[in-house]
């Protein structure tokens, strides 16, 4: 949750922001993780971040360029944060931990998953945001005329405190999920010693 | 007057940390304590000068003259490595003392989107090659202050009552929060 922060704070000032900058990565995920198994024999050990930075950056140019041919208004609201994923931690872990030992077909499979986890997780703030700081969700108006809209929501210090929020929810949430598995435990152990 | 605005604007009003979210990773990875944050402020703020200075180069002798622009993350990016080995070992030459306290700060730089986003903002606003160097320097300032203050809170906050689903990274992302809401009084200070 806390690797790749800074795209996540970044884009998610409205929901398409943060489906468009999740799909970004999910391609540039499913493509470097497919081509950095490809060649994971052929590479020596000692120069294989660098190349797979290199692959990385070709994948994150082509969307870009994608982007700027096709999505100019979108390419332009996330401006430079598309080339940023360059450096985003999420994809060179990926790459290193799991496409570099494993063969393709789960590689693909598995940089699907970690990029359909990262974009729920840019969408939920994208979502929360944009619905108090412009009372839409992905452009649908949501709340009525009465709500006065945060507008420090969409400046950044509204990104900062959404996330800790959701990081503290999420917390919680282990906390509660954590507490019924002892009470369960607790529960059968008695049932045992009866 | 057109560099101390650029100074002004990198450092204060545009924090790279605060109001661009570049660089959030070391910004809460590292800033436990005053020293260490000090230390990684500083080497952050030399390669982001070198960066900058460096980048200008390629960009205007390399990429526009060969007409391949479009290869500009690629290359961006291979300096920045190569270029955070190099001031590490040109650093163990000149000082050592220097080396120990930085050592473990220097590698962490390479994978910090803070120097990329850099080279990109100053090729995007197409700085001049004193005035990229200025926002460089100024870029690493901010990062460096902002990192500082969050190390003195954060020092402070161990003793504090937060609750507990808080804790960790969570109370740090609120407090980032708020001192960007201080940060952005900063904004009056340029259109003014």
């Amino acid at each position: 949750m806390i690797l790749g922060l800074c795209p996540a704070l970044a884009v998610t000032n409205s929901a398409v922001n943060a489906l468009t900058m999740g799909i970004a990565v999910i391609f540039v995920l499913t493509g470097s993780n497919a081509i950095v198994s490809l060649i994971r024999n052929i590479v020596p050990k000692q120069v294989r971040i660098a190349t797979y930075i290199v692959i990385i950056a070709t994948f994150v140019t082509m969307v870009d360029l994608f982007l700027k041919a096709y999505y100019l208004e979108l390419s332009k609201a996330l401006g430079p944060y598309v080339p940023l994923i360059v450096v985003n931690c999420v994809i060179l872990g990926r790459a290193e931990t799991f496409a570099s030992k494993n063969k393709i077909g789960l590689s693909f499979i598995d940089a699907l998953g970690i990029g359909a986890g990262f974009t729920i997780t840019l969408v939920v703030p994208g979502g929360i945001r944009e619905i108090l700081g412009m009372r839409t969700f992905f452009g649908i108006p949501v709340l009525g005329e009465s709500f006065k809209p945060w507008v420090v929501m969409l400046l950044p210090p509204g990104a900062f405190v959404t996330l800790g929020f959701m990081l503290g929810a999420k917390n919680l949430i282990d906390q509660k999920i954590a507490e019924r598995k002892r009470t369960a435990n607790m529960e059968s152990r008695i049932k045992l010693s009866a | 007057m057109e560099l101390v605005l650029i100074f002004l604007s990198a450092s204060l009003v545009n924090n790279f940390v605060l109001s661009c979210f570049l660089g959030i990773c070391p910004f809460l990875g590292v800033s436990g304590k005053i020293e260490s944050a000090v230390s990684m402020g500083f080497a952050v703020t030399f390669v982001m000068t070198l960066t900058a200075g460096i980048t200008w180069f390629i960009n205007r002798y390399i990429l526009i003259a060969l007409g391949v622009p479009f290869l500009e993350y690629v290359s961006f990016i291979i300096v920045i490595a190569s270029l955070v080995q190099f001031v590490e070992m040109l650093i163990r030459k000149i000082s050592k003392p220097l080396y120990d306290s930085l050592c473990i700060y220097l590698p962490l730089i390479t994978t910090n989107c803070a120097i990329l986003g850099l080279a990109l903002f100053g090729f995007l606003r197409e700085y001049s090659f004193i005035e990229n160097m200025v926002f460089g320097t100024g870029a690493g300032i901010g990062f460096t202050l902002a990192l500082v203050i969050m190390a003195g809170i954060r020092e402070e906050l161990e003793l504090a009552d937060v609750p507990h689903v808080l804790r960790g990274p969570a109370i740090s992302l609120i407090i980032a929060g708020l001192l960007a809401l201080a940060f952005m009084g900063f904004a009056g200070l340029i259109s003014a």
